[in-house]
């Protein structure tokens, strides 16, 4: 199926950090105005809203409502997704391509300061058989993180130099929260969380937002961005039990993946593209992504990363941001790798660009250890 | 003007009361009175399902077959937790394990003791150490330790 055309027209965000002094309605608005005026219109220009949200990070009951004002809603349709950004993307495509709507803008917040992460993502498991274990997402990704090793033979400094290359990349993106020169010893030596992650395979807890307008091309005489399209979408999801999931084994990924890539007309995506964006929660994630979105064969993630290919420079860089491993405001992160993917092909990445990008793509997750994935390939 | 940064420190509070449904109920129970596992077979692909489901959300119908599942099995993965969240007050370390239990067409996630978590092995087998006062939780299981030589 080839895709109706959408585009995005409009991106903003924040810095991401810890403790930023705005409250969370503050960062949507500072987000919201961001994306319109980077896509040289205004509030009154959109005809309907995305937010993305989650009570629990939120500590409030239908946050959703409370930031309505904040994301410009008055006197206009809206509607939620909790779960990522990258899901508020897709959900803000569909209404975009109803025919409903020419212009829509999506939103996403998080102030991952206020709460506590082990607590609130040990609220996503089974209240029965598995949240009384005390698990939480860390946990769950080591779990993991350790079935990838034990299928593919990659170790604990191929995960350290996924660590190594995100964190450096973050250093010239200025909107990352934790941008680090280091290196594999640097990882290897950093404090064990929950084996075999370590601290620095880990995300850090981040505040901040993230938006981006759509418009369909009827929509598009609003704006004066040059519009970033989107050629392939497609998300799809695996097994919600751990233990009854090959942990290993994206195959939901593989699936969203060939997905956009037939709507695209990508047959090989490591030529084809020319950067990707993500979601590196955790820094082994990255490798079994790898996997899954078809860039290296199963099992061969490690071999891809120590290959060069993903770095800077390299064939397809991955994660030029810094990926989600620099900053991860929770909700928001997938919707960042999208607008990291959009700057990329408008040539607008700053320091962090891929000279002469031209197609990218972004990838977001949902539920523990990536039950969920959402892939979307952007063209200039 | 300028000050220091307010916060407002509370927390959420609300009891629930979670219903294990009609089959999630008889798998507490055996456990709790019997110190039994038991699954639920899919006619359709033939996975057991443990803990018991309903439904297999593969095939898409209900697993209603009962069969019972040994109470040993194989460590697939484990982490050694070394700072789970305080609110759970287990003493850290603390080692999780996916435990493929002989028939069960998955693994089961629980803790694994008994052992130094250094000792911890992926291909290890584990058995069942009950709690002694049982209350129909999965908890019921206190861990699975290594199986002695
Ligand atoms: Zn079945």
């Amino acid at each position: 199926m080839k895709m109706e055309e959408v585009a995005v027209v409009g991106a903003g965000q924040t810095v991401f950090g810890f403790d930023r002094k705005e409250t969370f309605e503050e960062l949507v608005f500072e987000a919201a105005t961001a994306a319109l005026s980077d896509a040289g219109g205004s509030i009154g220009d959109i005809d309907n809203i995305v937010t993305v949200s989650n009570d629990f990070w939120d500590g409030r009951t239908i946050s959703s409502m409370s930031v309505m004002s904040a994301a410009g809603s008055w006197n206009k349709d809206i509607s939620t997704v909790e779960g990522d950004g990258m899901f508020g993307a897709v959900y803000g495509m569909m209404r975009t391509l109803s025919g409903s709507f020419d212009a829509t803008l999506v939103v996403a917040h998080v102030k991952g300061s206020e709460g506590r992460m082990n607590l609130i993502t040990n609220g996503m498991f089974d209240p029965i058989y598995q949240r009384p274990l005390g698990i939480d997402a860390t946990i769950s990704a080591a779990l993991q993180a350790r079935c990838y090793m034990e299928r593919t033979g990659a170790g604990e400094e191929d995960f350290a130099r996924v660590s190594v290359k995100n964190h450096g990349n973050g250093l010239r993106n200025p909107h990352a929260h934790l941008g680090m020169e280091i290196t594999i010893d640097d990882v290897m030596r950093s404090r064990k969380i929950s084996d075999p992650l370590k601290l620095y395979d880990c995300s850090p807890v981040s505040d901040g937002a993230a938006a981006i307008v759509l418009s369909n091309r009827r929509g598009l005489k609003r704006f004066r961005q040059k519009p970033a399209w989107i050629r392939g979408a497609a998300y799809c999801s695996d097994s919600y039990t751990l233990g009854y999931r090959d942990l290993a084994d994206p195959r939901a990924l593989r699936a969203a993946a060939q997905k956009a890539y037939r709507m695209a007309g990508i047959a090989n995506p490591l030529k084809e593209l020319d950067a990707a964006e993500v979601y590196d929660a955790y820094s082994y994630m990255e490798l079994m992504w790898y996997e899954g979105l078809g860039l290296a064969a199963e099992g061969k993630g490690a071999e891809l990363l120590r290959s060069g290919a993903t770095e800077t420079g390299g064939e397809l860089p991955v994660n030029p941001s810094g990926g989600t491993l620099s900053a991860h405001p929770v909700l928001v992160a997938g919707l960042v790798r999208l607008i990291e993917a959009v700057l990329q092909v408008r040539g607008d990445a700053g320091r962090r660009q891929v000279p002469g990008a031209k197609r990218a793509l972004a990838h977001g997750i949902n539920g523990p250890c990536g039950q969920c994935h959402a892939v979307m390939i952007v063209e200039a | 003007m300028s000050g220091k940064k307010a916060f407002l420190e509370g927390r959420i509070k609300v009891p629930y009361k979670w219903y294990a449904g009609e089959t999630g109920s008889r798998f507490l129970s055996a456990l709790r009175d019997g110190c039994e596992l038991w699954g639920t077979r899919c006619p359709g692909c033939g996975r057991v399902y443990v803990p018991a489901a309903k439904n297999c959300w593969e095939c898409f119908r209900p697993a209603d077959e009962w069969v019972q599942v040994s109470d040993t099995g194989t460590v697939e993965s484990f982490t050694i937790a070394r700072r789970p969240d305080e609110m759970f007050g287990l003493a850290p370390p603390v080692v999780y394990g996916l435990i493929r239990l002989g028939g069960a067409g998955g693994s089961l996630l629980h803790i694994i003791g008994g052992v130094n978590p250094d000792d911890v092995r992926v291909g290890m087998q584990v058995k069942a150490v009950y709690a002694e006062k049982r209350s129909g939780r999965i908890l019921d299981i206190k861990y699975f330790a290594p199986l002695g030589e």
